[in-house]
Formats: structure tokens, C-alpha cells, sequence
């Protein structure tokens, strides 16, 4: 089934970003000034040998430039892509990079069902052509207490979601993600897979919410939940979900995945809120970028306050985590 | 095992204790952990696994040693394996303090080459908040201050003359908070990891057979001797 295509307008602009090779140097270069060491050579070389092997599916992508971006010091993408929660593919970080390639990104297909004026099922390719895509650098904040700034691709979900033309009475959106035991055999038991996620339909109309599906000018590596997630800079990580296969419109608030493992750390908002430390303190966090990493305060709202604490006026955000 | 074999075998035993401590080190100095995304995280974990497993091992020696008499001379290896755990729960809490509650290292660092001493202290305290939350509100950084206050109690009282100065029963009844150390140290993992991920269990696992074959081996011992006469029965601390 065929969207309707819009021909991408504006200037193309190339991917000039990052390339894994210069993202290593400038964080070896960083380092080089923390404490004087031997074998720095030994460091470069080590480095070429374990480069870009473990990313998976990324090919460059066209993109154009989009607003929000900050300016802040980029992670580079060898980070970004072997540090990774995607409990899928394996539970430690490293897992992930190792564990992905098994994940078949093409067939895609994403469903859109619930209160919809037409349920569908678009392929994925049409999907990422229906919009210009955009590069919007992004601070990401995990519930782990570290943060790293993400050149993410992709268009406000809100422009999808005025496609599938949801029916006055769907309040929520929920996200589905893949789960395939055959592609996925590290997922652990004990969670309710396939991991789903959700919205009220306002946070997903914001045009901060990013419908993403690429980063650093190329296609998503599998471990960042290729071919297509969800990218929401104002809450903790595990809300963007990943490699989703479906849309579901509702009036009722979705069930989340987190909150159903762990109803007192995890709500629904799920917004960044350095006040609510319930395992961890989340004053501060680590910011991964191309040096050692370093602590900074973590902000409301993960610093998009202005954008989008007007979604939530009148709520005290302690009892709706 | 032969005595005289000892002295080689304690020797290989530091050097085995020793190696993660210099595999890490060695991965710093060669630049590894530039290519890590997040080494704070790594260098915590990594110190926190060695204290937890040396634990455990040295909790093997006593069980081991009753499988049989000529494996009694064991027990010379088992404060060694105490003391490197402690060692290991030291760096560990040494990686806290000055990595993991954001204490700005590299300036710290710089600072220092120059000369600039108060500089570690100002930055210290910005950090130092933080810190104070982490212990009165985190149960799990609590449970690990506790485990560790153990280790170092009874890493201060494990040389010979402090065994003779609080006399062998006290000493033993002191040294049996190594088991508490070890169960504290299973639920700080526990409390730290998120529902649903089952990193602790093997560590769990082996913890519980090694109390189990303690408990089952106190049964076994009061079936044959129905007379009970603790002094008999404790063990003579020979270590
Ligand atoms: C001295 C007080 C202690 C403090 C402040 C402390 C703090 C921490 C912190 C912050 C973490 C990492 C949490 C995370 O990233 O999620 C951690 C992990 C850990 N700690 Fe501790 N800890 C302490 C004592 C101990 C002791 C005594 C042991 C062992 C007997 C221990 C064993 C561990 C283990 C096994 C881990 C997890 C390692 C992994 O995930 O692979 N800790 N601890």
C-alpha cells in the first residue's frame, strides 16, 4: 500500500556527519590530555581494529536540517552505537552491538489500527519517504543516569499521525515493537514482550516527538531500533521505543512495558525529572560525548521545558511520573 | 596438599588475584577506555564483581577443606582471599567516591599539577551532596557501605597478633560477619539492578550452596557428637 508522497523539497543536504573514524580520534585526542600515559600509539591501533564492524544496516540517508537542534558536544556514533539498551537483543550494554545483526529490517511493515478512519498497513520504505527527513540533534537521558547527544533522522511523528487520521475519540497512541523469538533469542523471560509504549495524544502531536529513522545522516543501526522508532528528548530513554511494528489509536491510556514491571519507578509520563530518584539519584548525569565522561546536572524536562511543559500544567508530575 | 608445596601455590594465588587488577589498569593506560562509551559505569562494575567473587571464593576454602584432612592446609589461603576482596570492595568504593558520584576527576588532576591542593577539596564538596543523598536514600548504596564496613573489620582484625589480642573464640565469632558481609553483598546487587534482570544470580546461587553445605555440615556434626561442647566444636583459627 502506497502513501501519498511529497518530493523532497528544500536543500538536500549531504550527511556530512561524524564519521566513526573522526569521532574516535577527537575522543582519543580529548582523553590524551587525562593523565599522561604510555602506549598511545598502541591506542590507535587498537581502535582501527574494533571500528565499525559492530554497526549494523546503516546506510546514508538524505536528510534535510531540522529545528530544536542543540549545540552541545555530539557522542560520537561509536558510542552511540555500542552502548545500548535494547534488552531484546541482550540485557548488558555491549549486547546489543554484538546480538542485532539478526534483525531483518526489510520486509517492514507498520500497522496502523484502533481509531482510525481507515486501518492500514504501510511498508516502511513509504514511510520514510512520505516527509523530508530531518536531522535534529537531541539530548537522550536514560534512566541509568547518563545522557548523550544524538544526531537523530526522521520527521515530527505528528505529520504521520495526521495521515492515518485518527477518529475524534482516540485520546492515546500506543507503540508496538517487534518481537520475534527467532531474531530475538536473548530477550529475557521475564518481561511482557513485545515491548509496547505509549502517548497521549497531545505529547505525540508535540513536534518535538520525533518519528525517526535514522541518526548521523544514515539509517538506524539495528541496535538503535532500526528501521523505525520513536525519539521523545523530554523523557527518561526507555519511552523511545524501537523497531516498531505498529500504531494502535485508543481512548485509553496504553499499558507500558516498564510500568507493568515496575509500577513504582516507571509511570506513564515517564518525564525526565532530576527530582524523582527512586533507585538512582537523578540530579546528575553522565554525558557520554567524544571525552570522559563527565557529570552534569540533569535538567526538568531534560532541558525542553519551554517546548512542552505546557502539556502537563496543573499536574503535580511527582504523582504522575 | 604437600606443604612445602604451599608457599608456590600462594604466590601463584596473589599473582591471580592480582591479574584483574592489572588487566584494568592496563586497559586504562593503553587507551582502551577511550573506546567505551561509558568507563565510569564499567570501572564500577568491574571492581564490584571482583569483591563479590573473591568473597565467595574465600567462603569455599572451609567447606573445601572438610571433603578432606589433606586438604586442610587450605585455611592458609583463606585470609589472603578475604584480604583481596577487601582490597577489591575498596577500589570499588575508591571508583564511588571519585568517579561515580561525579567528582570531576580530570580537573582534580590538572589542578593538582598545579600545585592548586584546596582545588580537590572545592570540587569535593560540590559533589559531596550527592553523595549524602546516595546514603540516606538509596537502600542499595546503604547495604554496600554495610557489607564493606564488615570487610574492613575484618580486615583490620585478620593479623595474627590481633587474633591473639581478642583471643581465638571472640576473633571467630567476629570473623562469621563474613557470611553477613556476602549476603549483604548479594541483595546491594540485587537492589541495584533493574526488575527482571537476573545478573546476581549466579552469584546468588553459589552463595546459597556454600551456606547450605555450612548449615548441613553443623547438622552432620551434632548428629555424631549429641554432647554438645562448643568449645570442641569451634574451630581453631588457624589461619
Ligand atoms: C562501600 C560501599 C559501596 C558502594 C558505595 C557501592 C556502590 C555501587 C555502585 C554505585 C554500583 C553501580 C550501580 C550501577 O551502575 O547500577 C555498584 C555495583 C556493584 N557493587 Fe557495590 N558498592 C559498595 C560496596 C560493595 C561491596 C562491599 C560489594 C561486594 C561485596 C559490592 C559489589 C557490587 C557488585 C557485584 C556490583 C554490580 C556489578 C555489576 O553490575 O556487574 N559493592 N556498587
Amino acid at each position: 500500500m502506497l502513501i501519498r508522497k511529497t518530493h523532497l523539497s528544500g536543500e538536500n543536504i549531504p550527511s556530512s556527519q561524524i564519521t566513526p573514524l573522526e569521532a574516535f580520534h577527537s575522543a582519543t585526542t580529548d582523553r590524551r590530555a587525562f593523565l599522561a600515559r604510555a602506549g598511545v600509539l598502541a591506542a590507535g591501533s587498537a581502535a582501527a581494529s574494533m571500528l565499525p564492524r559492530r554497526a549494523f544496516g546503516m546506510e546514508p540517508l538524505k536528510t534535510v536540517s531540522g529545528q530544536f537542534s542543540t549545540t552541545e558536544a555530539q557522542t560520537p556514533i561509536v558510542r552511540a552505537t555500542t552502548y545500548n539498551n535494547f534488552y531484546e537483543f541482550g540485557v548488558p550494554k555491549d549486547q546489543p552491538a554484538k546480538n542485532a545483526h539478526t534483525l531483518k529490517t526489510r520486509p517492514w511493515t507498520v500497522q496502523v489500527t484502533g481509531m482510525v478512519k481507515k486501518p492500514q498497513t504501510i511498508n516502511i520504505d513509504d514511510l520514510i519517504n512520505y516527509r523530508p527527513v530531518e536531522s535534529r540533534v537531541y539530548r537522550h537521558r536514560c534512566v541509568e543516569a547518563w545522557s548523550m547527544v544524538i544526531p537523530w533522522d526522521g520527521y515530527s511523528l505528528s505529520e504521520f499521525i495526521n495521515f492515518c487520521e485518527p477518529l475524534p475519540s482516540a485520546k492515546y497512541v500506543a507503540f508496538i515493537s517487534l518481537y520475534d523469538r527467532k531474531q530475538m533469542p536473548e530477550a529475557p523471560d521475564d518481561y511482557n514482550w513485545p515491548y509496547h509504549e505509549g502517548l497521549r495524544m497531545d505529547e505525540a502531536m508535540h513536534p518535538l516527538t520525533l518519528l525517526t529513522f535514522g541518526a548521523y545522516g544514515q539509517t538506524l543501526a539495528n541496535q538503535n531500533g532500526a528501521p523505525a522508532r520513536i525519539v521523545l528528548p523530554w523523557k527518561w530513554g526507555y519511552k523511545s521505543a524501537k523497531s516498531i511494528v505498529k500504531f494502535h489509536f485508543t481512548d485509553k491510556q496504553p499499558s507500558t512495558l516498564w510500568n507493568e514491571a515496575n509500577s513504582n519507578e516507571y509511570g506513564f509520563y515517564s518525564n525526565v525529572n532530576p527530582k524523582r530518584g527512586v533507585r538512582y539519584s537523578q540530579e546528575r548525569e553522565r554525558r557520554i560525548d567524544s571525552g570522559f565522561p563527565h557529570e552534569i546536572p540533569t535538567q526538568m524536562f531534560n532541558g525542553y521545558g519551554d517546548q512542552v511543559a505546557s502539556l502537563y500544567s496543573g499536574m503535580d508530575l511527582m504523582k504522575n511520573y | 596438599m604437600p606443604n612445602r608445596l604451599v608457599p608456590y601455590i600462594k604466590a601463584l594465588v596473589h599473582l591471580l588475584c592480582l591479574a584483574p587488577f592489572f588487566v584494568e589498569l592496563n586497559r586504562f593506560r593503553t587507551g582502551a577506555f577511550d573506546l567505551e562509551a561509558d568507563p565510569v559505569a564499567s570501572i564500577t562494575h568491574f571492581t564490584g564483581d571482583w569483591a563479590l567473587w573473591l568473597l565467595l571464593v574465600s567462603l569455599v576454602v572451609t567447606p573445601l577443606r572438610r571433603l578432606h584432612p589433606s586438604l586442610s592446609n587450605l585455611i592458609r589461603f583463606r585470609r589472603m582471599l578475604g584480604l583481596y576482596a577487601f582490597f577489591y570492595a575498596s577500589l570499588h568504593l575508591l571508583v564511588y567516591v571519585l568517579l561515580f558520584s561525579g567528582y570531576d576527576i580530570q580537573m582534580a588532576w590538572d589542578s593538582l599539577k598545579h600545585g592548586q591542593v584546596a582545588k580537590l577539596w572545592s570540587l569535593w564538596l560540590t559533589v559531596w551532596p550527592g553523595v549524602v543523598d546516595d546514603l540516606t536514600k538509596r537502600r542499595f548504596i546503604q547495604v554496600g557501605l554495610f557489607a564493606w564496613v564488615i570487610l574492613l573489620a575484618l580486615a583490620v582484625t585478620s593479623p595474627n597478633f590481633m587474633l591473639r589480642k581478642l583471643g581465638g573464640k571472640n576473633w571467630q565469632r567476629l570473623h562469621r560477619l563474613v557470611y553477613v558481609a556476602a549476603i549483604a553483598g548479594c541483595i546491594h546487587y540485587w537492589w541495584l539492578v533493574k526488575v527482571g534482570v537476573k545478573a546476581p544470580m549466579k552469584d546468588t546461587i553459589a552463595l546459597t550452596l556454600l551456606l547450605l553445605a555450612r548449615i548441613g555440615w553443623t547438622i552432620l556434626k551434632q548428629r555424631r557428637e549429641p554432647i554438645p561442647n562448643a568449645s570442641k566444636a569451634a574451630q581453631p583459627a588457624e589461619a
